[in-house]
């Protein structure tokens, strides 16, 4: 009797916890016996149901959330771990919701959803996992399907070379941590995380063990020196794809390094201060002096985002609680500045074939809102108030000075001043410079309408209003 | 007036109803009337200030309020005002009600010019009111962007390179602050380890001398390049002379004095030591400031160059009133940030309606324009004499009481550094009566200036409002000086405090 009881209570468990896997893996379903069955043929009837069902999964991420562990601490979730999920459940959403102009007229939807929503399951995996094990699945699980989704744009040659060196250079990286990976299980015969921290010692063989998974995690997050895929791979995948893979893969990385690593290191302070110190430099200044010389807007935005992760690891750095909030609080700004500016720039190269900075010249004439939408989006990413991203980009600064290594934040708070240099010259293009020939009006869908209010109204009110800090702050 | 928030809200809430306008009439009439309601609160602030005070209030700021922000940060939403932000709310009341009454005639993008421009404002009243670093922070850097767009998209010349040099030394210049006040906050400590950002609280903790003279540098520099500290003045030249009018207004009206108050309120109240520590190098640039501002003034041809320089120089005394690190050269270095904020914002609306009519600002092609077009030449003349410094006028108190202030300080060094910012004045007047000379008076160059039409009403309002407030300091200095003199007596009293711990 007793022993029923518990199997009953595991279960329950089972399906609370799991709740935004399940709910995900649930949505995966129904699109694939849509598939199967060949019931919709309608792209967009298929996109409309998807979005709904994306809609009533982000709202379920709101009720419900508990802490526990699952699969003998395989598994594990908490109050910030669900809210980190849901940040990515958000930014899927808005992806999808961007999308519509492009997939509407797409061979491949039902596919296209597929493969996105597997990679999110892993990236909810990769979260929530206690043990290296359960960690390496969810990463592969995250990796294969974006490949493929990069590869989305059938007839492009560009799309499949993205793919492939996607691909590629991610099962590189992904050996290179499952060599660290097996060196700190020889060292210590142990992956789970709960137990990891203490056994770490100063030991030279766990450090390189450690140097090995730091690597792998850099990679993904596109950190100097790690970083080369980035520029071609965001050119060559499709617009809404490259959103994706700028921020919400990157979101999930960084919600990783925050639980799994920072408590890895915590017995060898000095040299996971130093490895950082060194990534965030590099970072930081590289993206910065790559980006000023893009002209493709998608690679543009694929440095500016690789300087933007060396913030986020300056917040990081920090080792404190209040590095910790202040990173998910960014990656939230960062999420609605980025798919901001991304939404413009993907009706635009849905509907013009455009993807240059050169061809947003005089782009205000025919699309004020528009201009408007994506240069608020840009001032956000530079950190200038009263955008949110002014005070994600403090917090950030803020506590990696916490360290009182001005150094390092004489660096930073320079290189915003530089960054500042490339978001103007898109400013001034669209704002300034003659065109004979300007983008004609762009007609926006009520999808790709939403999406960009939203971010709007996240890129003016989550500054001023100090709730989602304060609730962030709250979960620590 | 009592709730200072509203000066921040209000002209919010004016570019808000910009943005719902449905033709240029109603944007125009919609900016103006929100200004004037402005200059009334302001107004309104500084009687009310008077009251307080006579009433026997001797609290160090008025009107204060106080929310907690982000709490986790102790960053509060602190706003107070002492008799120094006064001043500078009127002045910047004065010069955007004026500088909307010069652009009236703007006509591309005018929904777009109104609402950056009082945006602008809304980051300049904020700057002025806040006593919480981070607000003061985010209000300084509000007051960047717009510029950056002003200038680019309504300015003239090499109008794109300006634009970005000015943000981007701008931003440089507040990159620097913001390193000085995250060193400031991290080195505070109001018990059990918590930071704070409150400007008072910080006042009065001892921050580690070695500390201080770290911090000091980053803060005097970072508000230095507002404020056109040599060798960061680079931008103001280029900045002024792209800008379309209301712009250059602002900008040497206001957006340079951002620079000083911090200058004066941030790093000099808050590192009295290292101020004192490091005066000599701030009395060294100034001084080169103000020679070299006179001198590259001297070698230019174009009006507005010829402004811009000459903001350089007079900006220097501002400087060399704090460096000197007297009460009577702080209270000049006050007054004359509120005096080259009237006179400059005068001086480049009279060039820009100038401009606007005779479409050059090379002296050598202008000429007789006194004859055809009176009141704007006049205003021309009487800017002119102010920024000399003939008596009657602002320029010629303020400066004084920096040289009186200056001379307060027996050695040698400081002695020099005064004869030659006083000689430099010789070297104003010869700018000034030159290009006045050539081009107000003489005989007309061109045919066309003989059908020129001269200022319209809203042009003449907006001369009248600036002469009015340049005459009522220039005439009657006393108001000023009293408004003023308890709160540098305040900032005196930490100097003295670091002078007696050291």
């Amino acid at each position: 009797m007793r022993e029923e009881q518990l199997v009953i209570k595991m279960n329950t468990d089972f399906f609370i916890l799991l709740k935004p896997e399940l709910s995900l893996t649930f949505i995966i379903f129904i699109l694939l016996i849509i598939k199967v069955s060949d019931g919709m043929n309608k792209n967009s009837s298929i996109i409309h149901l998807a979005n709904f069902l994306l809609l009533i999964n982000f709202l379920l991420g709101f009720i419900g959330n508990t802490t526990g562990t699952l699969f003998s601490d395989m598994y594990h979730t908490n109050g910030l771990i669900s809210l980190e999920k849901n940040i990515l459940n958000f930014g899927t959403l808005i992806i999808s919701l961007q999308a519509y102009e492009w997939l509407k007229n797409h061979k491949h939807v039902i596919e296209f959803y597929i493969l996105l929503l597997t990679t999110l399951l892993g990236m909810f995996f990769m979260v929530s996992s206690g043990n290296f094990l359960m960690f390496f699945l969810g990463l592969e699980l995250a990796s294969i399907p974006l490949a493929a989704i990069v590869n989305f744009d059938l007839e492009k040659i560009k799309s499949s070379e993205a793919a492939v060196k996607m691909i590629l250079s991610s099962a590189f990286a992904s050996c290179i941590m499952l060599f660290g990976i097996s060196l700190v299980y020889g060292t210590t015969g142990t992956l789970n995380f709960a137990e990891l921290p203490t056994l770490i010692t100063n030991n030279p063989l766990q450090i390189l063990a450690l140097i090995f998974v730091f690597t792998g995690f850099a990679f993904k997050l596109s950190a100097v020196p790690f970083h080369l895929w980035t520029a071609d791979v965001y050119e060559g995948a499709p617009v809404p794809v490259t959103a994706y893979l700028s921020v919400i893969s990157k979101a999930a990385m960084v919600f990783v390094f925050i639980s799994v690593l920072n408590p890895l290191f915590q017995n060898v302070p000095n040299v996971w201060y130093n490895m950082l110190f060194l990534t965030i430099v590099l970072t930081i200044t590289i993206g910065n002096l790559f980006a000023i010389r893009q002209n493709n807007i998608k690679r543009f935005l694929a440095f500016s985002s690789i300087s933007q992760v060396g913030f986020i690891l300056l917040g990081i750095s920090s080792g404190t609680a209040m590095g910790v909030s202040a990173s998910v609080y960014f990656l939230i700004v960062y999420i609605f500045s980025n798919l901001g500016a991304f939404g413009v720039i993907a009706l635009v190269a849905a509907q013009t074939e455009k993807e240059n900075i050169s061809d947003f010249k005089g782009f205000y004439k025919n699309n004020k809102t528009l201009s408007w939408i994506i240069t608020i989006a840009l001032f956000s990413l530079a950190g200038i108030p009263p955008t949110a991203g002014f005070f994600g980009k403090m917090f950030l600064v803020t506590a990696g000075a916490s360290k009182g290594n001005y150094v390092l934040i004489i660096i930073a708070v320079l290189n915003m001043v530089v960054s500042l240099y490339y978001y103007l010259r898109v400013v001034k293009a669209i704002f300034v410079d003659e065109n004979e020939s300007p983008i004609e009006k762009i007609e926006s869908n009520l999808y790709s309408k939403i999406a960009l209010y939203i971010c709007m109204a996240g890129i003016i009110f989550t500054g001023f209003a100090s709730v989602l800090y304060d609730y962030i702050n709250s979960l620590m | 007036m009592t709730n200072l928030s509203i000066l921040v809200i209000f002209p919010l809430l004016t570019t808000f109803a910009i943005l719902f306008c449905r033709n240029v009439t109603q944007i125009k009439w919609t900016a103006l009337i929100g200004s004037l309601l402005q200059l009334t609160i302001a107004s309104l602030l500084m009687y009310s200030y008077y009251g307080e005070r006579a009433a026997g209030n001797t609290a160090q700021m008025l009107f204060e309020a106080r929310y907690s922000w982000y709490s986790a940060m102790n960053i509060e939403y602190y706003v107070g005002v002492d008799g120094i932000s006064v001043i500078m709310i009127m002045l910047t009341a004065f010069v955007v009600t004026c500088g909307i009454l010069i652009s009236w005639k703007i006509e591309t993008l005018t929904k777009e010019f109104f609402f950056l421009l009082l945006l602008l404002s809304v980051g300049a009243y904020g700057f002025f009111i806040s006593l919480d670093l981070f607000t003061m922070f985010f209000f300084l850097e509000l007051a960047v962007i717009p510029k950056f767009l002003l200038i680019a998209i309504w300015g003239s010349g090499k109008k794109e390179y300006s634009a970005m040099k000015l943000a981007l030394m701008l931003m440089g210049g507040s990159a620097l602050v913001l390193i000085g006040l995250l060193a400031t906050y991290f080195n505070t400590d109001i018990g059990g380890g918590v930071h704070t950002w409150d400007l008072l609280k910080i006042a009065h903790m001892h921050i580690l001398y070695e500390t201080q003279l770290f911090i000091f540098p980053f803060l005097f520099v970072g508000f230095g390049v507002f404020t056109a500290l040599f060798p960061f003045h680079t931008w103001v030249p280029d900045g002024h002379s792209s800008a379309p009018t209301a712009a250059s207004m602002f900008l040497a009206g206001i957006s340079m004095k951002l620079g000083g108050y911090g200058c004066l309120r941030v790093a000099t109240y808050l590192m009295p030591e290292a101020a004192q520590h490091y005066s000599w190098i701030i009395v060294l640039l100034a001084t080169i400031a103000i020679i070299y501002g006179a001198f590259a003034t001297l070698m230019q041809k174009d009006l507005k160059y010829i402004n811009a320089y000459s903001s350089v120089s007079h900006c220097g005394f501002i400087l060399l009133g704090i460096g000197m690190l007297t009460k009577t050269a702080l209270i000049g270095a006050v007054m004359q940030m509120v005096s080259h904020g009237l006179m400059t914002a005068l001086f480049f609306g009279a060039i820009g309606m100038i401009y606007e009519r005779t479409h050059t600002r090379q002296i050598k092609e202008l000429g007789g324009l006194l004859k055809t077009i009176p009141f704007l030449s006049s205003v021309f003349i009487i800017a002119g004499l102010c920024s000399l410094g003939l008596p009657g006028f602002s320029g010629f108190v303020s400066e004084m009481v920096v040289f009186v202030g200056a001379w307060q300080q027996p050695d040698a060094f400081h002695r020099i550094a005064t004869i030659l910012a006083a000689a430099s004045i010789v070297v104003t007047a010869v700018y000034i009566l030159r290009a006045a000379g050539s081009a107000i008076m003489g005989p007309i160059k061109n045919e066309h200036f003989n059908h020129l039409k001269d200022a319209t009403w809203n042009e003449k309002m907006a001369s009248v409002l600036l002469i009015f407030a340049i005459l009522s300091i220039g005439l009657a200095p006393f108001w000023l000086i009293n408004i003023i003199s308890p709160d540098t007596q305040i900032i005196m009293e930490n100097i003295a405090r670091g002078a007696i711990g050291n």
